[in-house]
């Protein structure tokens, strides 16, 4: 008689958006496992289709309200790489501003409120406020710190309004900038409290030999600007994405899957970016993550949570230098004449390296989209992460076994609004 | 008496506006206090079953599996409020109502046949009845508040329906319309957001969706006397509130 078991998640919680997981189990050995993604398709790629290129920045932050700024940055950067303009370092100093803004943002709110619960055994940030109170309210004011820095670049942290294709619509005043600085010493604080506080949580023995692939610069930490580099020697740049990774279409979701051009999976986020570039944290990102015990590269993904807090200490670091040496500049943009031709741009959302392509035509209209998100990359290295975590974990009963599916998915911060053009788990043990 | 129960619901959307919830961080406790969190997939596993006091749903209706779900949603909830102008119009994602939907599909997807899809994206008010709609792209963190208020205290949402104008006269913004000639959709937009993009020395874009009687073609003679074509006045109508009655009516008028 086979043992056989099935576990099912219709609706997977703390995510970004609508996914599922089916995982059938005969003999305690995975038969099926598919990582689905039920989120409706919304066309962003069709309906950019005769758009203006100038409106790309704003329609393209509509594809997710956690990470606006990446969609901003990566069309900004694809539309000025298509009309050969170059935007000044000092309007690149405040892009990488306000993208450090939405790092702080949207990792506090992983963190704090979708990850750390997992370790601790609640089903929610909220729930976890009646344990850990002083916990959670740092975790919402460093939050807000994050957002409080969107607010005065972008004008509102969900889908900013000032950014453009060539630079701002309005620069901030030095002033402006400098009433931010107690604020982000204040969350430089929390970040450090809350790197040590997550070392500390009891991490899976589970090791990957990930294909790690981030954008890399040769002076700083990348974000905003770089060239493709992995973990396998890869270097490129940007717009050679299309000749080093495809996208392929599967049945059981609406997010495409990405491959590497030789077939394999890759890893981007946090640990991607940590692996490849850690050598050029700012120095108290440096020092926090060594305390917590990380090597030089990480290969255990329910460790990401303590390389999210190191980036939000590098965040908080980074967003204080880039103040201390603010001149405003004297032009909030740089004029940007379309002609027809094709860009690429890339930068690092939250959740990992973000590539967007477009074709435009001599009246600088859209002729082509092709937008590459981090989840899409990372969906069949999630896939295998499970396969590879079942078996060691087949004793668990359904409910336990069911969670920490859930908690391997989390690590990712998969961001499922992003990726569907992607959760509910269901396990079955046959 | 016991504490009412909140569902937070999500369509085809980018999860901004629930976003909004989370992002109160001075309030989010003490909402958490007042009313029980008791469906909000994006922040919580625990699920306590309804029927819920208060649901506010976000996003669109694009699939018949979506058209299905909203009717059990609204058979859950005694007030149901719409938040953001997928809710409200339909979104970003209703430009699809102007094309084929299968082209759209094709464009974007190697397989096509595994794509379940509506043609059209509507809103949630045009499939079950709606207490209150919240506009936005995204809602504004207090008019949030305010209506969550308003719910627990029993009374009506103070939201006012007139243009972002009168926002940037409270802000002190000098028109960059007047002033500067840039095309501006405030005249005929609903205020809420607190009139940014003016401030921002932009033209407003209109996220907040039609005001109460806007003039439509009174602003679209502006516009073309500041060298704006009919095809860009179509572009500016057709984004986040592209299938609002008004903002629809007008466009069509200048695409043909």
């Amino acid at each position: 008689m086979h043992d056989e078991r099935d576990i099912t998640v219709d609706y997977l919680a703390r995510v970004e958006g609508e996914g599922a997981l089916h995982l059938e189990l005969r003999d305690n050995e995975v038969a099926d496992l598919k990582f689905k993604i039920f989120e409706p398709p919304r066309f962003f790629e069709a309906l950019l289709r005769g758009r203006r290129f100038g409106e790309a920045p704003d329609i393209t932050a509509r594809i997710c309200g956690i990470c606006p700024v990446a969609y901003q940055v990566s069309s900004c950067n694809a539309m000025e790489d298509a009309a050969g303009v170059a935007v000044p370092d000092q309007l690149q100093r405040l892009r990488r501003l306000i993208y450090c803004g939405e790092w702080i943002e949207s990792h506090a709110l992983h963190v704090y409120f979708l990850h750390a619960p997992d370790f601790l055994g609640f089903a929610s940030g909220i729930a976890m406020a009646e344990f850990f109170p002083d916990r959670i309210e740092a975790g919402l004011a460093l939050k807000k710190v994050g957002n409080t820095l969107m607010t005065v670049l972008g004008g509102r942290e969900i889908h900013p309004i000032n950014l453009r294709v060539g630079g701002f619509y309005r620069v901030p005043t030095t002033a402006e900038l400098e009433a931010l600085v107690p604020d982000l010493e204040r969350a430089l604080e929390i970040a450090v409290e809350t790197t040590r506080w997550v070392s500390g949580f009891p991490f899976p023995q589970f090791d990957r030999d990930y294909e790690f692939v981030a954008l890399r610069h040769p002076e700083e930490y990348a974000i905003h600007q770089g060239r493709i580099a992995s973990s396998g020697g890869l270097d490129i740049a940007v717009d050679e994405w299309p000749d080093w990774f495809h996208e392929e279409h599967v049945e059981w979701s609406n997010a495409l899957h990405a491959r590497t051009s030789d077939g394999s999976s890759y890893h981007v986020g946090p640990m991607a970016r940590y692996s490849l570039n850690s050598a050029l944290l700012t120095g108290t990102a440096r020092e926090e993550a060594e305390r917590a015990g990380l090597g030089v590269t990480v290969s255990n993904p329910f460790q990401s949570i303590v390389v999210r807090a190191v980036e939000m200490v590098f965040a908080c670091e980074e967003a204080l230098r880039i103040i201390e040496q603010y001149r405003r500049p004297e032009q909030p943009s740089v004029e940007v004449s379309p002609a027809a031709a094709t860009g690429h741009g890339a930068s690092e959302a939250p959740r990992g390296l973000l590539y967007h392509r477009y074709a435009i035509d001599g009246e600088g209209l859209i002729t082509e989209a092709h937008i590459v998100p981090p989840t899409s990359q990372n969906q069949l290295s999630i896939e295998e992460d499970l396969r590879a975590f079942v078996p060691g974990h087949v004793q668990l009963p359904d409910d336990e076994l069911q969670w920490k599916l859930e908690q391997a998915i989390r690590n990712y911060d998969p961001c499922i609004s992003c990726a569907t053009h992607f959760l509910d788990l269901t396990v079955e043990r046959r | 008496m016991t504490t009412p129960k909140l569902a937070v619901w999500k369509f085809a959307s980018c999860d901004g506006c629930q976003l909004t919830l989370l992002d109160l961080e001075d309030e989010l406790l003490a909402i958490a206090g007042a009313i029980e969190i008791a469906y909000f997939p994006e922040a919580t596993r625990s699920v306590v079953a309804g029927p819920y006091e208060l649901s506010l749903v976000e996003g669109s209706i694009t699939t018949a599996d979506d058209a299905a779900r909203i009717q059990e949603v609204r058979a859950q909830s005694e007030t149901l409020v719409t938040i953001g102008a997928c809710a409200t119009s339909g979104g970003i994602q209703a430009l699809r109502n102007w094309a084929d939907v299968n082209d759209f599909v094709s464009i974007v997807y190697a397989e096509p046949g595994y794509i379940d899809t509506l043609e059209t994206s509507t809103p949630i008010a045009d499939h079950v009845a709606v207490d209150f709609e919240l506009r936005g792209c995204p809602i504004s963190k207090a008019q949030l508040l305010e209506t969550i208020d308003s719910f627990l205290r029993g009374r009506k949402p103070n939201i006012p329906a007139h243009s972002v104008c009168v926002e940037c006269k409270w802000r002190g913004t000098p028109c960059v319309m007047v002033a500067q000639g840039i095309p501006c959709l405030g005249p005929v937009t609903q205020a809420g957001c607190g009139a940014i993009c003016p401030a921002y020395n932009r033209g407003c874009y209109g996220c907040f969706g039609p005001s109460e009687s806007p003039n439509l073609e009174s602003l679209a003679g502006w516009w073309r006397r500041l060298g704006v074509g009919d095809a860009d006045v179509v572009r500016a109508l057709r984004t986040f509130n592209a299938n609002a009655p008004e903002f629809r009516e007008a466009g069509d008028v200048y695409a043909r």
